[in-house]
């Protein structure tokens, strides 16, 4: 059995629902930064199936700066988390409300 | 020295700005009072040289523009700051300087002790600075800029005692009546204006004065042209119906009455339009309009001054009644002889008022001539000085009144006709039985004030400059002696202005020859006519004071009439001023205000505040909230997007 290019994107796609139903739902900033995590991997998953399906390397190529950004991203996100809990002793993301006026 | 003529500008602005800015940290009255008066003596220095030089030069070469800099120049309108010396501009500065300047010399002594001393000397400065600009301008706009810039130090200086009281208000008040009452004469000059420009297309007088001469322009705009200038002219210079300001702005310190409210500003509206003359020619009725505005203007307010007893008052009157007989000389095309009476009756009207301000000062600010008498005894020179003024305005020859006064009469009689004259007789009559009623009041008869009053003749800083006034009042009409006496010479005052009047009195019909046979025994009426009444007043109230009593008590009604000032004051109120109090308090604030213009602003708001506190509900700065609306929305994006393929 040949795997098509539909498998690769309806596994995407399951990824991609509950990355986002993670972030939409958990009060836990860890946990939405993983969901974060994961919707970033299912686009990479895409990226690389279309990249294999056209035969271009163009998809693959993206995938790395895909992964370099989320790198950073990580890197910046969990610092912030950090420092957030320093200041309020949570990283329940309901208890942070400051950006309302 | 004619090209120096902007110094008798800048000079006063220069004496404004270090007493109205270092003014308060100068503590010595003298330093103040010589800063204040020596920049008015210099720039009257200036304007006599350049007087003479001009006087020494031939005729068509007296003519001359200082231009300093453009002010404004946008389209077709190029104004700037210009001064044209001629021969009308150079008798108005010598007035204005030269009166000026004995004014401030006197006002240091009657202002000596006042607490605003320094306040005092920088608003008179003020004002020289704009009525040089007014007189010298050569173009509407600058003239305009002097125009409200007297205004302006005519409000500043009748409420510069701003907390005392006067009459049923305070000084405040009359200050705000004057500037008021003139802002509607100005709103007519700015309607002028703005329909010459429309007419010539320029502001420029020597422009426009050519233009007049050229274009074939309707009466009826020429009319309309006059009758606006006309109206500008009946605020600032006190004529009916804009005359109500000018007896409140006796509110003021005297000095400034006699300076600006008899010698120099009121007559602004004579100068405008005698500048303007060329128009007011080109439109006859109007011409006619002035004449009867000026003579009943010089009557009516001649029979209200016969009945007053504040000193100041009583000179009001008299100086509208007189700026009535200029406005009649200018109906009648005598725009020389109304100039000319400019100039005496800033002679003896700032002395009558100076007179006045020393038995003020004498009397510790009584103003009542009923509480004076028998002053001549404590105050020799002024009594002498105001005889002297009285006689002048009474036009007793040969004294400066009478050549003016009479000479605008035989033009009124000869130029249009015998009613005019008879009406302008009678006012005179009148003028001499007030002024004498003044002096004999004042000066003789029994003392009527308390024994806590000590009259003393005022210092020599106030005596002097009475004297000077007094010899110009006597020997100032000899430079105006008419042709009927002089001989081949003719009229030397009215050989000087001719060349500016001469385009406007080319356009005007003169009525019929008249001898001089006429001219003698009119001139010879009125002055028995004014002798008599002289003569009448000091047997009323010296002979027989009783006889005064009598007759205000006989003919009551008319007697009060004339006291209540025909009541237009109170005419005004109720039928222009209560209205539009109760208008703008009920319609335009609470309602058009109140209702429309804050209920729109409200409703705004309001709208925005209801509207706002459903879209507050989405900003509840919960991350997770927003992330979910970005969701439904890329979800919503992308369904519409496949949908509508």
């Amino acid at each position: 059995m040949t795997i098509t290019i539909e498998y690769y994107l309806i596994l995407s796609a399951f990824m991609f629902i509950v990355g986002v139903a993670g972030v939409l739902t958990r009060r836990n900033a860890i946990i939405v930064f993983m969901c974060i995590e994961l919707m970033l991997n299912s686009a990479n998953l895409t990226l690389v199936a279309f990249s294999s399906y056209l035969g271009s390397s163009v998809g693959q190529l993206f995938v790395f700066f895909v992964m370099t950004v989320a790198a950073a991203e990580a890197a910046v996100g969990l610092a912030i988390i950090i420092a957030i809990f320093r200041n309020k002793l949570t990283v329940n993301i309901d208890d942070i409300n400051i950006l309302k006026w | 020295m004619r090209e120096l003529i902007y110094l008798t500008v800048v000079l006063p602005l220069l004496g404004f700005l270090i007493n109205g800015i270092f003014g308060s940290k100068i503590k010595n009255e003298k330093v103040i009072g010589i800063i204040g008066s020596s920049t008015i003596g210099i720039s009257f220095i200036v304007t006599l040289f350049a007087f003479f030089e001009t006087l020494s030069l031939p005729t068509d070469q007296r003519m001359l523009i200082v231009s300093l800099f453009t002010w404004l120049k946008v389209g077709g309108l190029d104004v700037s700051f210009a001064y044209q010396v001629d021969q009308l501009s150079l008798i108005m500065a010598l007035i204005v300087t030269g009166v000026g300047f004995i004014i401030h010399v006197y006002s240091i002594g009657y202002m000596h002790g006042d607490k605003s001393f320094w306040r005092f000397f920088a608003y008179l400065n003020l004002f020289i600075f704009a009525m040089m600009n007014l007189i010298l301008a050569d173009n509407f706009v600058l003239l305009f800029l002097g125009w409200e810039g007297v205004g302006l130090c005519s409000y500043l200086l009748i409420g510069f005692w701003y907390d005392r009281k006067f009459e049923k208000s305070t000084t405040a008040d009359a200050a705000k009546k004057a500037f008021i009452v003139n802002r509607i004469g100005d709103f007519g000059f700015l309607l002028g204006m703005f329909l010459i420009f429309l007419t010539f297309g320029s502001l420029n007088f020597n422009e426009v004065f050519s233009r007049a001469n050229t274009f074939s322009v309707s009466t009826v705009t020429y009319g309309f042209i006059a009758l606006f200038l006309f109206i500008g002219a009946t605020g600032k210079s006190a004529q009916i119906p804009l005359y109500v300001w000018l007896p409140d702005a006796m509110a003021g310190p005297t000095p400034v009455s006699a300076l600006i409210h008899a010698a120099t500003m009121v007559t602004a509206g004579v100068y405008m339009v005698a500048r303007t003359s060329i128009i007011f020619a080109s439109a006859p009725d109007i011409m006619m309009v002035v004449a009867i505005i000026g003579v009943l203007t010089a009557f009516f307010a001649a029979t209200i001054g016969i009945v007053q007893n504040d000193i100041k008052k009583v000179l009001a009157y008299s100086t509208v009644s007189q700026l009535g007989y200029m406005f009649l000389a200018m109906g009648v095309g005598a725009f020389g002889a109304g100039i000319f009476h400019v100039m005496t009756h800033a002679f003896f009207k700032a002395l009558l008022f100076l007179g006045a301000g020393s038995v003020i000062h004498a009397m510790h600010e009584e103003q009542d001539i009923q509480k004076y008498g028998g002053l001549k005894k404590y105050m020799p020179h002024t009594a002498l000085t105001f005889l002297i003024a009285a006689l002048a305005i009474s036009g007793i020859p040969p004294l400066s009144g009478f050549f003016s006064k009479d000479e605008i009469l035989w033009y009124s009689y000869s130029n249009v006709g015998i009613i005019f004259w008879l009406v302008g007789v009678i006012t005179a009559m009148m003028t001499a039985f007030y002024m004498f009623r003044l002096y004999l009041l004042t000066f003789e008869g029994k003392e009527r004030f308390g024994h806590d009053k000590h009259p003393h003749e005022s210092p020599k800083v106030m005596t002097i400059p009475l004297m000077v006034l007094a010899v110009l009042s006597v020997i100032g009409g000899f430079v105006g002696i008419p042709e009927v006496f002089s001989g081949e010479h003719g009229n030397q005052f009215h050989n000087w202005l001719s060349p500016i009047f001469a385009d406007a009195e080319r356009k005007l019909i003169h009525f019929g020859y008249h001898s001089h046979f006429e001219e003698i025994l009119l001139m010879t009426l009125s002055v028995i006519f004014a002798g008599s009444s002289i003569f009448l007043v000091r047997y009323i109230y010296l002979k027989s004071p009783k006889i005064a009593d009598n007759v205000s008590s006989r003919f009551s009604g008319l007697y009060k009439t004339l006291w209540n000032k025909y009541y237009v004051d109170e005419i005004y109120d109720a039928i222009i001023v209560n209205p539009i109090v109760v208008i703008s308090k009920n319609v335009l604030w609470k309602f058009t205000d109140g209702k429309i213009i804050d209920g729109l602003i409200h409703s705004l708001a309001k709208l925005i505040d209801v509207s706002s506190s459903l879209f507050r509900k989405f900003q509840n700065g919960l991350a997770q909230f927003y992330a979910l609306i970005m969701v439904l929305g890329i979800a919503f994006t992308l369904f519409w997007i496949i949908m509508s393929f």
